[in-house]
């Protein structure tokens, strides 16, 4: 990570970083610029290294941030039409955290809307284009962090993990993107997409500049319940001996290009003395299907808190409190947000519960102890992160079903709660970066970014 | 035909923890404006997470085992969903699935027994007030950790509702879980009643009162109810199941909503709150905290105080601790000025907070013991025990300063007796006594006690007057 000394002074790395913001306007990453704050912060730490002051790790290093993030810099409106107009007096942890350590925040990331999607084409402000491409998608939902960090804009940007919503646009942008180990980093502060398969992490050019996120940004936090006590820097680097490849993954599904990557890496792997074991994971076959219920219910209960009256947008002319909601409801959500809201609904609905809520909570329970057997046979797995590589912008909007099954091989580690990095392993024919996800068990966060320089 | 009622009720109990239930904001809004004990949390910003109290769920334990309840060592919490201003998270966090407290009972002073289903731990909502035009949201309210005890439906009398209600307030006041203030809605009950023909094995279609705030609303509510729905039987209708209010001004239930509009509340399991696991040692350790409960002192006084007395003391758990305290042969004595002083008073509820020393309730009935206070004078002491200037002195030198300590030197009395006697103005009476004239004896008496200021022990005078003029 490059930080700030007397030398590149922190205003010289954040100047640079709003210019090239500014260069590539075009491709809609950012859905609000920092100048003005991000110059006063880097202001700020030229000062203290001026008077020969210690500084934090992160010491002027520029950095993106997902705009479901909250802080009090710019609006926090996760791309949705329905927080727009919302300052967060509260601040995330795990931003307080990289900005302790001296980081700077140039601009929020565009996302699709509450982060349903895999394209960031369902935001309120529109696509972000991909980074090789302009004609295709950034990929999503953490989209413009990914492209933020590929057209070295930034040094990192953060993202949040739902369902691949960090691994995807990495792959399709060509740069290293963490979901980690659930409970791994704090959620407070996140805008919540579904509590309990939301994690926090990064994009990164580096695994190095990873480990060194994840030192920072991890920990038991007191205001998420759910985080996990310290483990990230007591973590031992594991041996890797075993890696392991799920043998359903290699169909005609998945576009070639990206199985003869795998195949390469995996006979690179193999010179290097590393035992490939094949794995076989039925019950991965349902993620899709249960990750599809479960995430929605919470989906739906996570969004009833956006009525229109503490914050955010409100419907105008509405005469009564039903049509305030209504109308708040149907005006400031898109048409993503609310199909998972009637999904949601649905399948939390009496009588409808036990037949697809608690059915998919059973499934997610089987999926856990696939999991855990497969770490018994391998130390981590190595599959592709999506089926196919960025596709053509608006090439899938109208046909949701085809948009979730891009997320076919991310959604299993969410349900699981195990850690899952996309590793940048090369191009397409034409020029399109693609990308390969190690998978691990819970924990084991830091072995695996210490591996993947493996795969370079 | 004869209907016999069967009623169930719901309890939602307030508790007075330090700060709310799911953030670290001050629960304790007596007093305070409109929304001003409010954390982003209970006011739903986004990103924002519970964190669950660890008092609540200690407190949970105490008012779960003064229902001689079960504690379930795994619990978690739920998501009601509703959409309404009061609940800004668009849910309610609650236990539906795996409550907290599970089945015991509470038994009521007729001796019956009422089952208790389980209780569970929830936030409260916020408060709306209606205008013409608007309306106004106080969210001070929102997450303020409430516990819904469910009873059985083992309740078949407006006079048993009303006394398990009262049971339950003395219950979580004995617990010290809640201020028990009836008045600002610290505890509010939904009652289900539904009647059958005696000897029937099938319940009734049920009807339920919700939001009664008083026990004697209860049991208007019930009365009301039984005579409502007979008459519906009587007549050959049906009784619609439906949620109905009462209003303390007619007297009357009317009907809201029905249950087949009844909302559907998509109750989910909430992500955001590990479950909670309770070892062993950890609810013992909490249930030993519990003090003596009222069935206890039931036990304990039996017999030596009247039921009435015993029930009206029962009311003030401050009170019981202090009669639990004192000797004794001193019960009914300090009892009784508990019952016919203190509560008497204007300030009592202002006394009640800061009681006398046992000790010094001690000395007092033990100087009233020995006669040296007449019945007057100790309530006159009693009263000054309380007396802030009072305070640092001990009973005897209040009643010494007070000039109250009776005279009962046998010796110094007769000497008195002597001067009274001498004193022309009474010797007519003292003829008149030796003629048989039994009630001069009360003049007598009445000249020696204002010759000695009231301090001669009136019994002492009487019986040393009778044996002079024998």
């Amino acid at each position: 990570m490059k930080t700030a000394d007397k030398k590149t002074t922190a205003t010289m790395l954040v100047k640079e970083a709003l210019e090239k913001a500014k260069k590539f306007e075009d491709y809609n990453i950012f859905t609000f610029v920092n100048e003005e704050g991000a110059l006063k912060k880097a202001a700020e730490i030229d000062a203290k290294i001026a008077r020969g002051e210690k500084v934090g790790k992160l010491a002027g290093v520029p950095y993106a941030l997902k705009d479901n993030y909250l802080s009090p810099e710019g609006e926090t409106t996760a791309s949705a039409h329905i927080l727009q107009g919302f300052t967060s007096p509260i601040t995330a942890t795990s931003v307080e955290k990289l900005e302790k350590e001296g980081a700077i925040m140039i601009g929020r990331t565009n996302l699709d809307a509450f982060a349903h999607g895999s394209s960031t084409e369902n935001s309120y402000f529109g696509p972000t284009l991909n980074a090789y491409d302009k004609e295709r998608v950034a990929g999503g939902s953490s989209g413009g962090s990914a492209v933020a960090v590929a057209l070295d804009i930034v040094q990192f940007a953060t993202g949040s993990d739902t369902g691949g919503s960090i691994r995807q646009p990495a792959s399709f942008n060509g740069v290293y993107g963490l979901k980690p180990t659930y409970g791994a980093v704090s959620r407070y502060g996140v805008v919540a997409m579904a509590s309990s398969t939301d994690c926090m992490g990064f994009f990164t050019k580096t695994p190095e500049d990873m480990d060194l996120l994840m030192s920072i940004a991890s920990g038991r936090d007191e205001k998420d319940m759910t985080t996990l006590p310290d483990f990230y820097d007591k973590s031992e680097i594991k041996k890797v001996r075993k890696i392991g490849v799920v043998k359903d993954f290699d169909n005609d599904s998945v576009n070639t290009e990206i199985r003869n990557a795998l195949k390469e890496k995996v006979e690179d792997l193999k010179k290097k003395g590393i035992e490939i074991v094949e794995l076989d994971m039925p019950t991965l076959k349902y993620a899709l299907a249960a990750y599809y219920i479960i995430v929605p219910a919470e989906v739906a209960s996570n969004l009833s808190r956006y009525d229109g009256i503490r914050y955010g947008f409100r419907s105008e002319n509405s005469k009564d409190l039903d049509s305030l909601y209504e109308n708040t409801r149907s005006e400031g959500f898109m048409p993503e947000n609310k199909r998972r809201i009637m999904i949601g609904n649905f399948v939390l609905s009496s009588g409808f519960y036990d037949a697809y809520f608690l059915k998919a909570a059973k499934a997610r329970t089987l999926i856990v102890k696939e999991y855990e057997e497969a770490f018994k046979k391998c130390d981590f797995i190595l599959t592709p992160v999506s089926p196919n590589y960025a596709f053509k912008l608006g090439e899938k909007v109208n046909d949701p079903i085809a948009m979730y099954l891009e997320d076919l091989m991310s959604v299993s580690l969410n349900l699981a709660g195990v850690p899952g990095l996309a590793v940048p392993v090369g191009k397409t024919k034409t020029g399109l970066p693609l990308g390969l996800q190690l998978v691990g068990p819970r924990r084991s966060d830091k072995s695996l970014i210490e591996f993947s320089k493996e795969l370079k | 035909m004869k209907y016999i009622p069967t009623i169930g009720i719901e309890c939602h109990v307030q508790l007075s923890t330090k700060t709310k239930l799911f953030s670290e904001v001050d629960n304790d809004a007596r007093g305070k404006g409109p929304n001003s004990c409010v954390s982003p949390i209970c006011y739903a910003l986004p990103g924002m997470l519970p964190r669950l109290n660890g008092e609540a769920i200690k407190f949970a334990i105490r008012a779960g085992r003064a229902m001689n309840c079960e504690i379930n060592a795994s619990s978690r919490f739920d998501r009601k969903h509703y959409f309404y201003p009061d609940s800004p998270k668009g849910y309610q966090i609650t236990q539906f699935y795996h409550p907290i407290i599970g089945a015991g009972y509470v038994e009521l002073p007729s001796g019956t027994r009422v089952n208790i289903e389980h209780a569970h731990l929830e936030g409260d909502a916020g408060k709306l007030t209606h205008f013409d035009s608007y309306s106004l949201v106080d969210l001070n309210r929102v997450d303020t950790p409430l516990i819904e005890i469910v009873s059985m439906p083992d309740i078949h009398s407006a006079k048993d509702a009303h006394d398990y209600c009262k049971e339950l307030w003395r219950l979580m006041r004995y617990a010290k879980v809640t201020y028990g203030d009836l008045y600002n809605g610290n505890m509010r009950f939904d009652v289900n009643i539904s009647l059958a023909p005696e000897g029937s094995d099938k319940l009734g279609t049920r009807a339920e009162v919700k939001n009664l705030n008083s026990f004697r609303s209860v049991e208007r509510a019930v009365e009301y109810e039984i005579s409502r729905q007979t008459k519906i039987l009587e007549a050959g209708e049906k009784v619609m199941q439906e949620t109905r209010g009462w209003s303390d001004a007619t007297g009357k239930t009317t009907g809201q909503r029905s249950k087949e509009e009844a909302k559907d509340y998509r109750y989910m399991p909430e992500p955001d709150i590990p479950p909670i696991n309770l070892s062993k040692e950890f609810i013992e350790e909490e249930s030993k905290k519990l003090p003596l409960m009222p069935a206890d002192y039931r036990k304990k006084f039996n017999g030596k105080l009247s039921t009435d007395i015993l029930e009206v003391l029962l009311d003030y758990p401050e009170l019981m601790e202090k009669l639990n305290e004192v000797d004794d042969k001193y019960v009914i004595m300090i009892a009784n000025l508990f019952t016919s002083v203190l509560l008497a008073e204007e300030k009592s509820a202002e006394y009640l907070n800061d009681l006398p020393d046992t000790q010094k309730l001690s000395d007092l009935a033990e100087m009233n013991d020995k006669k040296e206070l007449s019945s007057t004078a100790t309530k006159e002491v009693f009263l000054r025990l309380f007396d802030p200037q009072m305070k640092s002195r001990d009973t005897k030198t209040i009643a010494k300063e007070l000039g109250l300590i009776q005279e009962n030197d046998l010796g110094a009395l007769e000497a008195i007796v002597d001067i009274v006697l001498a004193k022309p103005e009474t010797k007519k009476a003292q003829d008149d006594f030796r003629n048989g004239e039994e009630k001069v004896i009360g003049f007598l008496v009445g000249q020696v006690m204002k010759e000695s200021k009231g301090k001669a022990n009136p019994s002492a005078v009487q019986q040393i007057l009778r044996d002079k003029l024998k």
